[in-house]
């Protein structure tokens, strides 16, 4: 009895949790749904009644809809692909004991703090500016041309930018990883004849699939939605329109919500394709 | 093969001197027990033999040939950890075949030799396992499959058995002796455990602090402990160490006495005690007896038959053909 009591008082207490994340969630994709099948234009006469698939047509028909989709999964890829392998090294780097290790640590974490617009605020003007940035000075130091980092090489640049940020949060559950390893199968493995790169390749790399499983899909979820670094550095220019900064295009600076909304229904099947496919990839990791 | 030889060996962590000088002759084939307290350095001890920590100072030799600065892999030792260290995202046919792939051979002879260790080891049914599927007793055998493989100069043992319940640790202690006599190979074994060390050794190194007490057969240690402290850690229950007047009269500072050879009477004997705590054992019974000659209370082995009760009054007789006399340095007399 006291067991059926405490879980109805425990789901009564939760309720309001629930509630509100399910609202949360609920309002919006329900509104999203309900724009997209409209023809809304707030500033040119407001809900002009359904269209039905009209807005889902126009859409995927622009000439920016596939660009937009291929940039999202190319500075997703990049972003995942850098922040890995630069993860890992720093990672096993940051296992080795050293003079200053809890300093260089919180050094390793702080990108992390940086709001997305300050630091891509900061990377535009400070860094990648073609006259006074860092890199420009650092080219003509070298008798080099500075490159026009945003509009010459504006995804590269921007993969950069993010990857900078993201590398932290990688290295830290890496590094988290790194330490749980069981210092004996290095040293049983190293008896065993393996030298430095077998022990990386049969040993700590295995061990560390796991921690690279729940990275690749935490930062995925959040790549997808990049946004604030785009606006801040290129606003979408040089060819570094994403599907989320098409989707505020359409809706912000086109004014057109039906239209955007129907971008947004499309954004949610795409986060859906990516994410069931890495959980084909690498979602087995979590079972072991 | 399967000789080692350690001469003025040191290890310092720091300013911190665990090992401090320390000779040490491992012959062919022998099975070589290192016992002591925790913290007494037989670990590290058995990892400067395996390399996996440099000396400090001194020569490790294996087989005749200087190892002082080979890397582990190169000396042809293979080791059994405590953990028992198997990787365990390999089943348990790639971890027996860890090592013979990174020594290259082709897949047809790590095949034969992994199946020749798993019928040794009777895995042959859980070669396709994770070690995560296995008991204790399993994972320590695939441990000490994957050291069989490499056909080792030796094998070093870092306490095997302590993750095991007692009755398993038994069973494992009768295999790894049963294993020795027959690969005939040298192995080096760890552990705190005197029972172990008594059960399998054909050598016992008794250490205290890094510095060797003791080398010898179990029964030389037994019967003639060089001085209190292999007295005191050799044998089960623990010897009896008594000084005062006692001792005196034996011309020694500190005299010892092993529980099987003192006679328990309840008319007439030696020393006058009462009986305190017994642990009946079935075979035999230890009584603590509290004699207010000793400040300790003496331990006694006597037959299973004999009931005394708490409190009840005794009489104790050593025999003085199994009495040790040690010095005031601790060290044996005579």
């Amino acid at each position: 009895m006291a067991t059926q009591h405490s879980r109805s008082a425990a789901r009564l207490m939760m309720a309001p949790a629930v509630i509100l994340l399910l609202g949360w969630m609920l309002i919006p994709l329900t509104m999203t749904l309900y724009f997209s099948f409209k023809k809304y234009l707030p500033l040119r006469g407001g809900d002009l009644g359904w269209v039905g698939f009209d807005n889902y047509v126009r859409f995927v028909s622009s000439s920016s809809f596939w660009p937009a989709v291929a940039t999202t999964l190319i500075i997703v890829g990049g972003v995942l692909f850098i922040t890995l392998i630069l993860g890992v090294l720093l990672a096993l780097l940051l296992d080795q004991p050293m003079w200053g290790q809890g300093v260089v640590r919180i050094l390793v974490i702080a990108p992390f703090f940086v709001m997305p617009t300050v630091s891509g605020l900061v990377w535009k003007n400070m860094f990648m500016d073609s006259n006074n940035g860092f890199l420009a000075h650092l080219w003509r130091a070298f008798g080099a041309e500075p490159v026009q980092w945003l509009s010459q090489a504006s995804l590269p640049s921007l993969i950069m930018i993010i990857s900078w940020q993201w590398l932290p949060f990688a290295t830290l559950i890496l590094l988290t990883a790194i330490q749980s390893l069981d210092s004996e199968q290095l040293e049983a493995s190293e008896m065993d004849g393996a030298n430095w790169l077998n022990r990386f390749g049969f040993i700590i790399l295995p061990h560390l699939a796991r921690a690279i499983t729940v990275v690749v899909l935490i930062q995925t979820i959040f790549l997808l939605s990049i946004f604030a670094e785009i606006f801040v550095t290129t606003a979408g220019a040089f060819g570094t329109k994403t599907l989320t900064y098409l989707i505020y295009q359409r809706v912000l600076e086109s004014q057109n919500v039906g239209l955007g909304s129907a971008g947004g229904v499309y954004a949610i099947i795409l986060a859906n394709i990516v994410a069931i496919f890495l959980m084909r990839i690498v979602g087995k990791n979590l079972d072991a | 093969m399967g000789q080692i030889h350690l001469s003025k060996v040191t290890k310092s962590f720091g300013d911190v001197e665990v090992i401090p000088p320390l000779d040490l002759q491992i012959d062919e084939g022998e099975f070589v027990v290192f016992v002591g307290p925790s913290g007494c350095g037989k670990s590290t001890l058995l990892r400067l033999i395996a390399g996996l920590e440099d000396v400090t100072g001194g020569q490790v030799m294996i087989d005749g040939q200087d190892a002082t600065t080979m890397p582990p892999a190169k000396r042809g030792l293979a080791m059994v950890f405590q953990s028992y260290a198997l990787y365990p995202h390999m089943s348990v046919r790639k971890n027996i075949a860890f090592p013979l792939r990174m020594a290259g051979l082709d897949k047809a002879e790590q095949d034969r030799r992994v199946a020749q260790a798993a019928d040794v080891l009777n895995l042959t049914d859980y070669l396709d396992r994770r070690p995560g599927q296995l008991s204790g007793g399993q994972r320590q055998r695939v441990a000490i499959g994957r050291a069989i493989v490499r056909e080792p100069a030796a094998f070093l043992f870092d306490e095997p058995l302590s993750n095991l319940d007692a009755a398993l640790r038994v069973g494992m202690r009768l295999e790894i002796s049963e294993l020795h006599k027959r690969l005939a190979t040298t192995m080096i074994y760890v552990t705190h455990d005197q029972v172990e060390a008594m059960t399998m050794a054909d050598k016992i190194v008794v250490l205290q602090a890094g510095v060797i007490e003791q080398v010898g057969s179990p029964l030389e240690l037994y019967r003639s402990p060089r001085n209190t402290f292999v007295a005191g850690f050799i044998g089960s229950p623990k010897m009896n160490l008594l000084g005062g007047t006692e001792a005196a009269k034996h011309d020694a500072r500190t005299i010892g006495i092993r529980p099987e050879h003192i006679a328990i009477s309840s008319e007439s004997g030696d020393w006058e005690g009462v009986v305190g705590v017994s642990e009946h054992l079935g075979s035999d019974t230890f009584f603590h007896v509290n004699c207010p000659a000793f400040a300790e209370p003496l331990t006694v082995r006597a037959s299973g038959e004999i009931d005394l009760k708490y409190g009840a009054k005794v009489f104790l007789t050593p025999d003085p053909a199994h009495l040790h006399r040690f010095d005031d340095k601790g060290l044996r007399l005579g």
